[in-house]
C-alpha cells in the first residue's frame, strides 16, 4: 500500500512541477493545487496507512491508527483551499487589468 | 501556565473579526485599531518583564501537557520581537490613518492588518512546529490581500508572483513537517529538540534541517530573495513599511529557532551553509542598492542586506553574536519601518519614484530632511544610534569565530548602505531647490508624528541600550542553552 501511495505522490509532483513551469497562469494555479494534494498524501503515508483501528479508546480493541496526520491534513486542506480560491480570483483580476494570462508578458522588465 | 501569552495572538484576531462588521464606519475602525494596538504594546511590555523576572512563560492549550497539546512559549527572544512588532504596527497605523484614503479603509485594510499582526505574533510565540505553519499561513493570507489592495496593473502582476512563491514555500514547509513527523514522531519544538539530541542528528535529520532552511530562507529572503524587490515595491506606503519591517523577520526568527533549538548539532554543515548564504545575500543586496535609481527598489534591496547581516550572527553562533543578532533584529524592525515610511513620503510629496528627478526637499521640509539624515546614520550603524550596538556585537562574535571574510563583507555592506542612502540624501534632500507646482507643499502632521517617533526610538534604543541589554542577554542565554527552553516546556 505504501509503495502504491508513494508512486501516486511521485506522479502528482511530476505533473504539478510541469504545470508550475508553464507560462499560462491557470496551469500554474492547477499546479499548486496538485502539489498540495501530493503533500497531503505524503503526510497520510508517513503516518502509516491503515495500521490499526479507529483511535476510540475502550470502544475498539487496539492497536490504534495515529490520528494526528489526519488532523494535520485536514488543516492543510482548508488552508490550501482558501489560498487556491484567493489566487484564482487574483489571477482573474490580473488578467482583466493586464489583458494577458501569459507569465512571460507579466514579467515587468521596466525596473530591470 | 500563564494565560496572558495568548493575548498577542487572540486580541488582534478577535478585534479583526469584529471590525469586519463595521465596514462603513471608518471612525470606529480607526479607534478600535488604535486602542487594540496600544493595548497590545502594554500587554507585551508586561509579559516581557514577567519573562525576565519569572523565566520562560509557557501556556499549554486546553490543559494538555506539552508533547501532546499545543504550547505557546514566551521567552525573551520571542517577547522582544512581539513587542517590537506591536510598536511598529502601532506607528505604521497612525501613519496609515492620514495616508490611506477612504477606498482602502472601506476595503477591510484594518482588519487585515490586525489579522497579519495576529499571525506574526503567533509565529513568534508558538512552541509547536505545525502551529508555526498555521500561524505563517494566517500571516501570509492577510498579506496576500494587503499586497493586492488598490489594484492596478503592476500591483496585481507582482502579487501573483508573491502568492505563488509563498504557496510553493508553504508546500516545502509541509513536506518538511511530514518528514520530521515521520522520523521523530512529534511536532512539539522542545520535544523535537530533545529527540534530535537523543538520536544524535544523523544525515537524514540534517537533510530535513536543510529542507527547513530552504523554506525559511524563501520566507526570509535569505539568498532566495528574487521575489522580494518586486513584491515590496508595490503595496501602499504604510503596508509596505510593515511588510519590510515585519514579514522577513518572521522567517529569520524561524531560522534562529530551528538552528539554535532543534538542529544545533551539525554546525559544520548547517551553520556554514547559513553563513555562505548570508554572505551571498549581502553581496547581491549591495549590487541591488547601488544599481537602481528607483527609490522603492533601493529600499527593498536594503531589506535584503540586513537579512544577510543578521544571519551572520547565527553563523558565528557565539553568545555575543546571538545577542547582537537579537538586538539588531529589533533595531532593524524599527529602522526599516522608518525607511519605508520616509521613502513613501518622498514619493507622496513629489509623485516621482526615481531619486534624480527630486531635488532640494530640505528647504521646504527641514524636519523631514534631518530625520532622513538620522535614519541614514542609524541604518549604517553610526555610534550613538541603535544600529551600532548590534553590528558591534555580531562583529565581536565573528572575530571570536575567526570568520574574517564574513566580518569584512558584513562591515563593507554598512558602507554601501550608507552610500546608497547618501546618494538620495545629497541629491534629493540637499541640493538646489527646484520649484515644481506638482509637488505638495505640506506633509500632514499625522504622517510626521510616527516618523519622528521612530527616529526618537532608534535614538533611545541606541543611547539607552543599557536598559534593553538585560533582556537581550536573557534571550541569547536561552538561544545558546536550548535545555532551558526544553525544560521550561516539558518539565514545568
Amino acid at each position: 500500500m505504501e509503495t502504491m501511495m508513494i508512486l501516486i505522490i511521485g506522479v502528482l509532483v511530476v505533473v504539478a512541477t510541469y504545470l508550475l513551469l508553464s507560462k499560462n497562469i491557470i496551469r500554474i494555479i492547477l499546479g499548486t493545487a496538485l502539489l498540495s494534494h501530493a503533500v497531503h498524501l505524503l503526510i497520510l503515508t508517513i503516518g502509516e496507512v491503515k495500521k490499526g483501528d479507529v483511535p476510540l479508546l475502550k470502544e475498539t480493541p487496539g492497536p490504534y491508527t495515529d490520528a494526528l496526520p489526519q488532523a494535520l491534513i485536514l488543516t492543510a486542506i482548508v488552508i490550501s483551499f482558501g489560498v487556491t480560491s484567493f489566487i484564482l480570483v487574483l489571477a482573474y483580476r490580473a488578467y482583466a487589468q493586464n489583458k494577458t494570462d501569459d507569465m512571460e508578458e507579466m514579467r515587468g522588465d521596466e525596473h530591470e | 501556565m500563564n494565560n496572558l501569552i495568548v493575548l498577542p495572538l487572540i486580541l488582534p484576531i478577535f478585534i479583526a473579526v469584529i471590525l469586519i462588521f463595521f465596514r462603513q464606519q471608518i471612525r470606529i475602525q480607526r479607534i478600535l485599531t488604535f486602542s487594540t494596538l496600544l493595548l497590545l504594546i502594554i500587554v507585551n511590555i508586561y509579559l516581557l518583564i514577567q519573562v525576565k523576572v519569572n523565566g520562560i512563560q509557557v501556556l499549554q492549550f486546553g490543559g494538555w501537557e506539552a508533547p501532546f497539546g499545543i504550547s505557546f512559549v514566551a521567552d525573551a527572544f520571542a517577547m522582544l520581537l512581539v513587542l517590537t512588532t506591536s510598536i511598529v504596527a502601532f506607528l505604521c497605523m497612525i501613519y496609515a490613518f492620514s495616508s490611506l484614503g477612504e477606498t482602502f479603509e472601506k476595503m477591510f485594510v484594518y482588519p487585515l492588518v490586525l489579522l497579519m499582526i495576529g499571525g506574526i505574533n503567533g509565529s513568534f510565540l508558538t512552541g509547536d512546529l505545525f502551529n508555526l505553519f498555521v500561524c505563517f499561513e494566517v500571516m501570509l493570507l492577510a498579506s496576500y490581500v494587503l499586497i493586492t489592495l488598490g489594484g492596478g496593473k503592476e500591483r496585481l502582476r507582482e502579487s501573483i508572483k508573491y502568492v505563488v512563491i509563498n504557496v510553493l514555500a508553504s508546500w516545502f514547509f509541509l513536506v518538511g513537517l511530514a518528514m520530521i513527523y515521520g522520523t521523530l514522531g512529534t511536532l512539539n519544538m522542545a520535544h523535537l529538540a530533545q529527540r534530535v539530541a537523543e538520536v544524535n542528528q544523523g544525515p537524514l535529520l540534517t537533510t530535513i534541517a536543510l529542507l527547513f532552511l530552504v523554506v525559511f530562507a524563501l520566507k526570509a529572503g535569505l539568498l532566495l530573495f528574487f521575489w522580494l524587490p518586486g513584491s515590496y515595491r508595490v503595496p501602499t506606503t504604510p503596508i509596505a513599511a510593515m511588510f519590510g519591517a515585519l514579514l522577513t523577520k518572521v522567517g529569520i526568527y524561524a531560522i534562529f529557532r530551528m538552528f539554535t533549538l532543534i538542529f544545533p548539532l551539525e554546525t559544520n554543515i548547517t551553520h556554514t551553509l547559513i553563513g555562505v548564504m548570508a554572505i551571498a545575500t549581502i553581496i547581491f543586496g549591495c549590487f541591488g542598492v547601488m544599481g537602481f535609481k528607483d527609490l522603492r527598489q533601493i529600499v527593498a534591496y536594503n531589506v535584503i542586506i540586513s537579512v544577510g547581516f543578521v544571519l551572520l550572527g547565527l553563523y558565528a553562533n557565539t553568545t555575543e553574536s546571538l545577542e547582537g543578532a537579537v538586538f539588531y533584529l529589533m533595531h532593524d524592525m524599527l529602522i526599516k519601518a522608518l525607511l519605508f515610511l520616509m521613502i513613501g513620503t518622498i514619493i507622496y510629496i513629489t509623485g516621482r519614484t526615481s531619486f534624480d528627478e527630486i531635488k532640494g526637499l530640505i528647504h521646504q521640509f527641514p524636519l523631514f530632511g534631518w530625520l532622513f539624515f538620522i535614519m541614514m546614520l542609524s541604518l549604517a550603524g553610526i555610534p550613538p544610534l541603535s544600529g551600532f550596538i548590534g553590528k558591534l556585537l555580531i562583529g565581536q562574535g565573528l572575530i571570536d569565530k575567526g570568520a574574517y571574510i564574513a566580518i569584512g563583507i558584513g562591515f563593507l555592506s554598512s558602507v554601501i548602505v550608507l552610500y546608497s542612502l547618501l546618494r538620495i540624501f545629497l541629491k534629493s534632500i540637499f541640493g538646489e531647490a527646484t520649484y515644481n507646482q506638482k509637488f505638495k507643499t505640506k506633509i500632514p502632521k499625522m504622517m510626521l508624528v510616527p516618523m519622528v517617533t521612530f527616529g526618537l526610538l532608534t535614538l533611545v534604543l541606541g543611547v539607552g541600550a543599557e536598559i534593553m541589554m538585560p533582556y537581550v542577554e536573557d534571550a541569547a542565554r536561552v538561544l545558546t542553552n536550548p535545555e532551558i527552553y526544553i525544560n521550561a516546556v516539558l518539565n514545568p
